[in-house]
């Protein structure tokens, strides 16, 4: 049995009869293409998947697609206009990855993270970010990207 | 991963959701989806339809009437959190729900789900019986009252029934004098605890223990309220020497878990310890 569901994805209009099993991760991945998503761990802890969910950062491994009927969603390819969203320049300036698998949803916390807490101390964006893990870069050029994002984009 | 297959309902009120459910003994409720979904990818449930009351008014929503704190059961661990009547009404509840998993589960996670689910390990539970909170269940022959006390049945076994819901969850308002605190010593990859220990006490003018709750997640099938601590402590100084005492001599944890991460001797101990941290800082809060 196919539901339709209507989302906003990164502010297009988008209209899809999905099976109600169909988890948003593998929405996005499968029907829309929009890879930039990662499936880390599927099992809601690595963070890998996490994406903006009517404004709030989500797991979308554990979201049904059709609990997000109606939402808002935006994903990393949604976040640059023209040129790279601050979060995603000051991951680039500041080396804030190494392989890159846990870059698309540790860049969706961390602006997450922002948008609660404009300016963090070093220990809440270690905290703010227990939800995502990098097994690269041992976090601290990614502490470093958030601190000079904070100052971006409060600047 | 994926689940198995299952029908969608998406119910705009409680009665409707009963309706459903009654007519379906294999459906399940989904609220925010952070206990069910994991355990039905993993195939360890497999519902053959879901009713998803997430959307439903009548289950949203913080409320404070009549010395009471009314939370609906689809209230997010977020909002929970960062709610400044639920603060000033129930800060142990507040503290409860920020520290379940991370931000991301914070958002999506509820109340209701929560309790409902009966994870022992999470965070909740203790916190609901030691503020001695009532549930609100609807089912198909009207509307009841659970007290916490009688809502946790054994392990993720609760007192609803398969056509019942949990609506919403009513706390007594915190007294002057008092102070709470949750305390939990957490499994560092999964979160959930190893050990969660929720105290509240009220002092009376002279600072001597009017009364004390102290409560544990993660040592048991349930919940375990260890009431024999919180009497011995009433009318104590309550000194560290005083909850040290209270706790060593009087905490016994009926049926301690034991299991990969920490044995039963384990747990009791460590019971004893993060009890006696919890008593001592919602002292200081008090």
């Amino acid at each position: 049995m196919g539901i339709s569901i209507e989302l906003e994805i990164n502010g297009a209009s988008v209209s899809k009869e999905v099976e109600p099993r169909l988890l948003l991760a593998y929405f996005l991945r499968e029907e829309l293409g929009l890879t930039g998503t990662k499936i880390g761990c599927d099992t809601s802890q690595c963070g890998s998947c996490t994406i903006l969910l009517d404004g709030q950062a989500v797991k979308s491994c554990t979201v049904l697609a059709v609990q997000a009927d109606g939402g808002s969603v935006t994903t990393i390819e949604g976040l640059a206009n023209g040129e790279y969203h601050p979060m995603q320049q000051a991951f680039w300036d500041n080396h804030g990855l190494q392989c890159g698998y846990c870059t698309p949803g540790m860049i969706i916390s961390c602006i997450d993270l922002l948008n609660t807490n404009p300016q963090p101390s070093e220990e809440e964006i270690r905290h703010g970010l227990e939800g995502n893990l990098c097994r690269c870069t041992g976090y601290h050029n990614i502490v470093r990207a958030v601190q000079a994002a904070a100052e971006t984009m409060n600047g | 991963m994926y689940p198995s297959k299952f029908d969608y309902h998406r119910p705009s009120s409680v009665q409707e959701a009963v309706q459903i459910l009654s007519a379906n003994p294999e459906a399940k409720v989904l609220a925010g989806g952070h206990s069910l979904v994991p355990v039905m990818k993993l195939r360890l449930a497999t519902p053959t339809a879901l009713v998803d009351i997430g959307r439903i008014e009548e289950l949203q929503g913080i409320g404070r009437a009549n010395g009471s704190l009314r939370i609906g059961a689809c209230v997010t661990y977020h909002e929970i959190a960062n709610s400044d009547v639920v603060r000033e009404a129930a800060p142990l509840l507040a503290e409860a729900a920020g520290q379940i998993g991370d931000r991301q589960v914070r958002y999506r996670g509820t109340i209701g789900g929560n309790l409902s689910h009966a994870d022992p390990a999470s965070d909740l539970p203790a916190a609901a019986l030691a503020l001695d909170a009532t549930l609100h269940v609807s089912g198909p022959n009207g509307s009841r009252s659970v007290g916490a006390s009688d809502f946790f049945v054994d392990l993720m076994m609760t007192a609803l029934q398969l056509d019942e819901i949990l609506t919403a969850v009513e706390i007594p308002a915190a007294q002057a004098g008092s102070g709470s605190a949750y305390v939990k010593f957490e499994h560092p990859a999964s979160g959930y605890a190893l050990c969660g220990a929720a105290a509240v006490v009220t002092r009376t003018a002279d600072g001597s223990c009017a009364s004390a709750s102290l409560c544990f997640n993660g040592v048991s099938a349930t919940a375990v309220d260890a009431a024999a601590v919180a009497s011995s402590l009433v009318g104590s100084d309550l000194s560290d020497a005083a909850i040290e005492s209270a706790v060593n001599e009087n905490l016994s944890i009926p049926d301690p878990t034991g299991d990969m991460f920490a044995s039963a001797a384990y747990r009791q101990e460590l019971a004893k310890t993060i009890g006696a941290q919890a008593l001592c800082t919602a002292r200081d809060r008090a």
